[in-house]
């Protein structure tokens, strides 16, 4: 299984980067990895609010939100969600958050 | 969802196919998998889930597959088996006489221009073997009688190509004995399943039907939460405040949905749209959070995962004591429904001959299986009149419909769906004839390909449905295509972004939504996507 290096620690990924232990999340992981992902310097409290957000329906629902719940939830429009995070809502926050990425007709 | 396709060459760069044969013969050319054109290896855990033989770690790329060490004996006693138990199977590696009418109705061959990519030299890498092992001429005279050794290489060659196959049956269609591919591509699978040699998108969300009752893995508090977001978003557009029957038992009518539809847009607007529909007439319906699947990737790995997971939606009907069966907008379950499921699972004795409560019309199609399509459902309310219309809502949409390769080819289900979108927007386009009906083009992503790393193979194969999109986009202005699945629904977008940029996709009952006129609503303003009503753009700009 691949491999990454964020701040000293390794962490298994799956082929497209994608966290496999979730259990070994943390925010330094999300930071560490944002650069990854292109987006430059710190995370702000917007992208930290959908990561959060993201991280908490996970818990509660063992899947990430639909992403017409999570733009209404967090009051952000798509677009936004693109600028803060270039590969999108579903590759990049939830990369960041630590999730892995649902499969089926989707 | 929109994609990223930039690390896709552009659509001329892609179109350059060289249609030179290799210098060598078929046989002698190793496969090569390129990134892009192949899906990842199914995960160890999920085959363990599902009790399924050799689950390791391993990539198509590596040297060494970690194959079983018996695994030639695995592969031809699987064969063997086979041959016995499906006479169709035994037949289909007869009876080829390499006429090549197949060869260039695949939408991969006509995208990729690789050779193996035509059906019948797809089927050949299957028969070659078949010749040697169980043929009296394949084991005397090898090569010379089409015959070749069962090698690692042959296995990696499965791999490829069966899973650069969406199983989609056009290519038989055209074939004068009736050949189905497909069911050659599925022995393919089954046998490489055989040895634990499956792709990821199809065996996670199999597993997660398991676990989970849906191939997304949505357990039952978050389908209710989604149902329940749905209808307060129709509540907003609408004013009108809707149940969400769940698990109701003594309900007449079970109604399931592929689960893409309830999680991803745009098939989230298809899925208010039979919430809608269905509040309007009152019907006596429940959603199943057990049966929360309409889908079936058993139908791409093997003939006992199609029956392990068809079974659960005829578990639910007993349990919860429903009359019949209501499908909506899916694409292969309605294949595993007219072609497997009365011999799998059947007959339903337990249940009625669907009866519409609405119409009194009865399904006698559906006598056997219990199960009506949404759109024989809906195009009956409409033929009896007894849905308020106003199609002008939709007069923003330039529509052109693309016949799902299972529903259209599958069960013949051709003229309804078009009968309901005609009532519901006055602007609809055919595509050429040769891409629509039951010679309809895939969308290159179905039988479990739909994956972002198999992009490249997906763009090529959506290449002749891209195309048709792009002729009605020119001549006549088509700015939405309409399809009655959910695995259409997430892959011609890309499809459409790529080939036909500006063409956006719907499920059919979304622009039925947005049509209906519902007792007791407010004035609309924007139809369920939030986009303005035609002649609403300015209420919607203060």
């Amino acid at each position: 299984m691949p491999q990454i290096e964020i701040g000293g620690k390794t962490y298994e990924v799956d082929e497209d980067g994608f966290l496999q232990e979730l259990d070994k999340w943390s925010k330094e992981f999300a930071q560490g990895y944002a650069a990854v992902e292109g987006i430059e310097g710190e995370l702000t409290e917007d992208h930290w609010k959908l990561i959060n957000y993201i991280r908490d329906y996970y818990t509660q629902y063992g899947i990430a939100p639909m992403i017409r719940k999570l733009c209404k939830d967090c009051d952000f429009k798509l677009k936004y969600i693109y600028e803060m995070f270039p590969s999108g809502p579903a590759k990049g926050a939830c990369k960041l958050a630590g999730l892995s990425k649902p499969t089926g007709c989707v | 969802m929109s994609e990223d396709l930039s690390n896709v060459p552009k659509p001329d760069e892609l179109m350059r196919i060289d249609h030179k044969p290799p210098r060598k013969g078929w046989m002698d050319v190793p496969v090569d998998f390129k990134p892009g054109t192949y899906s990842y290896t199914a995960k160890a855990k999920n085959l363990k889930i599902l009790g399924m033989p050799n689950p390791r770690e391993w990539s198509p790329t590596d040297e060494d597959w970690k194959l079983p060490e018996n695994w030639e004996e695995i592969v031809r006693e699987g064969f063997k088996d086979r041959l016995d138990k499906y006479r169709s199977f035994q037949l289909f590696m007869d009876i080829c006489v390499r006429c090549g009418a197949c060869a260039d109705k695949c939408h991969f061959f006509i995208g990729s221009g690789d050779p193996k990519n035509m059906p019948v030299l797809r089927a050949e890498l299957m028969r070659s073997v078949y010749r040697k092992e169980f043929t009296t001429s394949g084991k005397i005279f090898g090569k010379l009688a089409g015959a070749r050794e069962l090698t690692v290489d042959v296995i990696k060659e499965w791999f490829y190509y069966f899973y650069q196959c969406t199983e989609c049956r056009r290519c038989s269609v055209f074939c004068p004995y009736g050949i189905d591919t497909a069911e050659i591509t599925m022995m393919g699978r089954e046998l490489l399943h055989l040895l634990g040699c499956g792709i990821n998108w199809a065996m996670e969300p199999v597993a997660n039907c398991f676990r989970t009752g849906n191939h997304l893995g949505i357990q039952p508090h978050g389908f209710k939460d989604t149902l329940e977001f749905f209808a307060d978003d129709i509540e907003d557009l609408t004013g009108i405040k809707i149940n969400v029957p769940l698990n109701k038992k003594g309900a007449e009518i079970l109604f399931v949905v592929p689960s893409g539809d309830y999680f991803g847009d745009p098939g989230t607007y298809t899925c208010m749209g039979y919430m809608m529909l269905f509040h309007e007439l009152g019907l006596n319906y429940t959603w199943s959070t057990y049966a929360s699947e309409g889908g079936n990737f058993g139908l791409f790995t093997s003939h006992e995962m199609i029956k392990r997971l068809n079974a659960k939606i005829y578990a639910e009907a007993k349990r919860l004591g429903v009359k019949w069966i209501l499908g909506g907008e899916c694409g292969h379950m309605w294949r595993v429904m007219h072609q497997y499921m009365d011999t799998m699972n059947g007959p339903a004795d337990f249940l009625e001959v669907p009866t519409s409560p609405i119409t009194g019309t009865r399904f006698e199609n559906a006598k056997s299986t219990k199960m009506v399509h949404i759109t024989e459902f809906t195009s009956d309310l409409m033929k009896h009149n007894k849905l308020r219309l106003d199609p002008g809502r939709n007069d923003n949409l330039i529509v052109t419909y693309h016949d799902s390769c299972n529903p259209a080819r599958a069960m013949g289900l051709i003229e309804e769906p078009r009968y309901v979108i005609r009532n519901v927007c006055n602007h609809f386009h055919e595509m050429p004839e040769n891409t629509i009906k039951e010679q309809t083009f895939c969308c290159g992503g179905g039988a479990g390909l739909g994956n972002d790393e198999n992009m490249e193979m997906r763009l090529r194969g959506g290449f002749p449905r891209g195309n048709a999109v792009r002729y009605v986009q020119e001549k006549y202005g088509v700015n939405r295509l309409a399809c009655v699945c959910a695995i259409d629904r997430a892959t011609l977008v890309p499809v459409c972004d790529y080939w036909a940029p500006g063409v956006a996709v719907t499920g059919v009952h979304e622009m039925v939504a947005n049509a209906l006129l519902m007792k007791g609503e407010k004035e609309r303003t924007t139809n369920l996507r939030g986009e303005p009503l035609p002649g609403k753009e300015e209420v919607e700009d203060e």
